[in-house]
């Protein structure tokens, strides 16, 4: 059974026009403070999310590994003069959901409640004060700086985690982005409180805030949350650029033994930014090389035709500068030497040859076909507005997702893939026991 | 006992008991019962199509009444294998060309395999849900299984086993703490397979699978999203009706044999802190109208114990007492077969296993003799009608809920009047199903320990 061509082309197009519909409504502003908000209304549930994100994640660490993370953590057990029961029991109460996370770009804070006004002006002031007035309580701090330290001594245990971590640690030695937002044992242990302080003060500022709002509001009252959702922030000062990370001059195998009868396998090179010109020609190569699941490359050979690994993929990790692009798989040990030689032999082939026309046109028709169901709930939508707030992306950047993958050309990837991953200068990791 | 709570400080029990009418009020105000039609085709396959027009896509999702709750000792495993086996080609299709086709035209597809169901599903623009239709009626009845396509499959297989539990002592610890409480009921196996009945598999072993249980009759349609109804059904009509339904003869239920006291047992893995998982034999809902009051009441005490940052698990032993890193509890009221109520967690450091259980058993003893709190009561509800507004975001997850539901044995349509249910548990209640079902001679305990000299 195939479906006749004719009809996907036709489908395509009125895809494509459709869309135009479909464009969001981005509107956005400042607040007083200089926090930047990007809202959308959306009537359809009576309900409103928030996400206000800050350039604090584990990049701003400094010496300080596993800061930035404590901090954010710390942001729910204690603020102003509410307890971390007061501050539970307040949301819990009336349904809503407060949440947060680090990465190694962006610390945020988010908030999901019903659009009822009482219910929902019942969390705004406490929201406002959670982000911007910690008390960072010595209790909570030792708590959760232990918590921390247990989970770091679990990462040291599990397989994919130890993958990771070796992954990052020998593609950044010695930049922002080595240690993520786990820290370090010997690094945790020295915080004081007055870094939380310190670290806080600095980062979780307006000026280097975004505040993106999905949800049951008009314009007019998002103007007016947004200010009382961002009230108590100091405008303060935006955090410098991270300078970008340089590829090793040459690649490597680290191999590192751990007691398994699978093995990991990770490998890549620091390559790409957010704002980076060959994005969308990397981001389309990638799809056909490793990002689609089972109609990429890698999946059709290391597992379908191969049976050597359940997951295999290749990405790149758009950040604010060098994020990595990464191949994984995992294989039983003794078939670990026939996997890396294949994933590493896919790469250089993908570079040499590029991809085929029938690839890109159908990598083409997956994405742009694909795109309603990028943005098809609240939730998605207002991660979208975090990261276009984040990155200081264009307002039109998902109107215009669709066209600028159409127009990327075979040589396009052919040339990006070149110029940006370097085959020999490859960073691989191996966990696993030398069969 | 528990440590002196501020929370009526900042909320006080009048406010609360406002919010919760006003909840209430809102709840009624919504039209929380979106359009959703059944119907049942002449072979017996059933369609249930939700109307929600927030966004052009559509969650399309086949559901079979199959899992390893269906299976038995030299085949665990097999459902799962059969639910890759499915992607490997029809007498139409070529290996691998199912998710092609979906890909070309957008969409994504996936498949999962629990304990008692198979689903297989697409996410696609709405325009578009003719195709998944077609693409699964094929499937339903005409997969072919080549023996070369079989065995790579089946090392896949044992290849995902190794990376979810094999190298994840955790992981290892729930499927050998469920062995150990469960004897005679097949909730003993767990839904990978035993590795050593992967390894024995055979092609017919899946073969012989598909033709017992994929049938019309066997399955249940769930489509969610911006289509209409009778469209639907009129497409589902097109490409199912002409399927031919099967004998389909259900499984011996094979009760579990009563429990005559605790059940204890202690495993070493590559693990730096030790985790304790408890687990007291519970029921499910069954069509018994009766059961709905135990259960609701159980899952109501959960969210009690582990319903949030303010609820007592946190409250009391990840702060107070600081007992615990993580813990937490699980209970799911609607599954096929009777299950478990669970406790676990990490405890803190310098705390042992024995302490964190003493904890939870203090917890217990808490609900057996004291009645929750109105406050406490009225959180839960609270979070309950809330959760029902925020769980329509998303489409999936609403195609999820009925079809788990129904591949269950359930009536869908308790999802609408589950607040209200809900609503009905009183304290009194939770008191008495602390006490009829935590009872020490029902109780299963595992603990993972740390190797002494482990790398």
């Amino acid at each position: 059974m195939s479906i006749p061509m004719k009809r996907i082309v036709l489908s395509l197009l009125l895809l494509v026009i459709s869309q135009t519909a479909l464009a969001l409504d981005i509107q956005s502003w400042d607040t007083a403070n200089g926090v930047k908000v990007l809202f959308v209304e959306s009537h359809d549930l009576p309900m409103i999310d928030v996400r206000l994100a800050f350039k604090a994640g584990s990049s701003r660490d400094g010496e300080k590994f596993g800061i930035s993370s404590l901090v954010n953590g710390l942001l729910v057990e204690g603020s102003g003069a509410h307890t971390a029961e007061n501050i539970a029991n307040q949301f819990e109460s009336v349904g809503a959901e407060l949440g947060h996370d680090s990465l190694r770009d962006m610390a945020w804070v988010s908030l999901r409640s019903l659009s009822e006004t009482t219910l929902w002006e019942s969390v705004v002031d406490l929201f406002a004060q959670v982000a911007a007035q910690p008390s960072f309580p010595q209790d909570a701090i030792d708590r959760d700086r232990q918590a921390m330290l247990i989970s770091l001594s679990n990462r040291k245990k599990e397989i994919g985690d130890v993958a990771e971590d070796a992954f990052y640690q020998n593609l950044y030695e010695g930049h922002a982005y080595e240690v993520g937002k786990h820290g370090t044992a010997s690094t945790l242990q020295a915080l004081s409180r007055q870094d939380l302080v310190k670290f806080h003060a600095d980062y979780y500022v307006g000026s280097n805030a975004t505040l993106a709002v999905v949800g049951d509001l008009t314009l007019a009252q998002a103007k007016r949350y947004a200010e009382q959702l961002t009230r108590y922030l100091k405008p303060g000062q935006p955090a410098t650029p991270i300078p970008p990370a340089l590829m090793a001059e040459h690649g490597k195998t680290v191999n590192i033994e751990f007691k398994t009868t699978q093995s990991h396998i990770m490998q890549g090179l620091p390559v790409l930014s957010r704002n980076d010109p060959d994005y969308y020609a990397l981001y389309l190569g990638n799809h056909i090389l490793g990002g689609s699941g089972f109609s990429s490359r890698l999946m059709q050979e290391i597992r379908e035709n191969r049976g050597l690994s359940y997951s295999v993929y290749s990405y790149f990790v758009p950040m604010e500068t060098s994020g990595p692009f990464q191949m994984a798989l995992q294989t039983s040990n003794n078939q670990v030497e026939q996997a890396a030689q294949l994933l590493q032999q896919m790469l250089v082939d993908f570079i040499a040859d590029g991809p085929k026309a029938s690839e890109i046109e159908h990598a083409k028709k997956n994405i742009t076909g694909g795109f309603p169901l990028k943005i098809d709930s609240n939730k998605k939508i207002v991660e979208y507005l975090s990261l276009i707030g984040f990155y200081d992306l264009a307002l039109d950047y998902l109107d215009r997702f669709n066209a600028n993958i159409l127009a990327v050309t075979a040589e396009d990837i052919k040339d990006a893939f070149k110029r940006r991953v370097k085959p020999d200068q490859i960073i691989r990791v191996i966990v696993g026991e030398p069969s | 006992m528990l440590p002196e709570s501020n929370c009526l400080k900042m909320t006080g029990f009048k406010e609360m008991k406002k919010n919760l009418i006003l909840l209430i009020i809102l709840l009624m105000a919504l039209p929380l019962q979106a359009k959703t039609v059944e119907t049942v085709l002449d072979n017996g396959m059933k369609i249930i199509v939700r109307e929600d027009h927030r966004a052009p896509v559509v969650a399309s999702q086949v559901w079979y009444r199959i899992g390893s709750n269906y299976e038995y000792d030299g085949i665990t495993g097999v459902s799962h294998v059969l639910e890759h086996m499915m992607f490997k080609g029809t007498k139409s299709l070529k290996p691998g060309e199912f998710s092609e086709i979906i890909a070309a035209n957008g969409g994504t597809d996936n498949a999962f395999t629990f304990h008692d169901f198979t689903g297989y599903h697409q996410k696609i623009a709405s325009d578009r849900l003719e195709i998944c239709l077609k693409l699964e009626a094929d499937r339903m009845r005409n997969v072919i299984f080549l023996q070369q396509e079989f065995d790579k499959e089946v090392a896949v297989v044992r290849e995902e086993r190794r990376m979810r539990v094999d190298n994840k002592p955790r992981s290892q610890l729930f499927e050998q703490f469920y062995a150990t409480a469960f004897l005679s009921s097949p909730k003993r196996i767990p839904v990978i397979g035993w590795m050593g009945d992967l390894e024995n598999m055979e092609m017919q072993d899946a073969a012989d699978w598909y033709k017992l249980w994929y049938a019309p009759n066997n399955a249940t349609l769930v489509v969610v999203g911006d289509v209409q109804s009778d469209e639907v059904i009129r497409l589902a009509k097109k490409y199912f009706s002409e399927l031919k339904p099967s004998i389909i003869k259900p499984p011996k239920l094979r009760p579990e044999i009563p429990q005559m006291g605790e059940r204890r047992i202690n495993l070493v893995g590559q693990t730096a802190s030790p985790y304790l998982i408890m687990g007291y034999k519970t029921p499910v809902l069954t069509a018994d109208k009766e059961s709905i009051k135990d259960v609701y009441a159980l899952d109501v005490l959960g969210a009690i114990l582990d319903g949030g940052n303010s609820a007592r698990i946190a409250r009391n032993m990840l702060r107070g007492d600081e007992i615990a890193v993580e813990a937490g509890t699980s209970y799911d009221p609607f599954d096929r077969l009777a299950g478990l109520f669970l406790f676990a967690g990490t405890p803190n450091k310098g705390v042992s296993p024995e302490q964190l259980e003493k904890a939870f058993i203090k917890e217990i003893k808490e609900l057996q003799t004291s009645p929750v709190s109105v406050q406490e009561l009225a959180r839960v509800k609270a979070q309950v009608i809330a959760s029902k507004v925020f769980e329509r975001d998303s489409m999936f997850y609403t195609g999820m809920q009925i079809g788990m539901l129904d591949s269950a044995g359930h009536d869908w349509r308790l999802m609408d009047h589950y607040v209200d249910d809900i609503r009905n548990i009183t304290a009194a209640d939770i008191q008495r199903v602390a006490k009829q079902y935590f009872d020490p001679d029902q109780l299963t305990v595992a603990t993972l320990w740390p190797q002494q000299d482990s790398k």
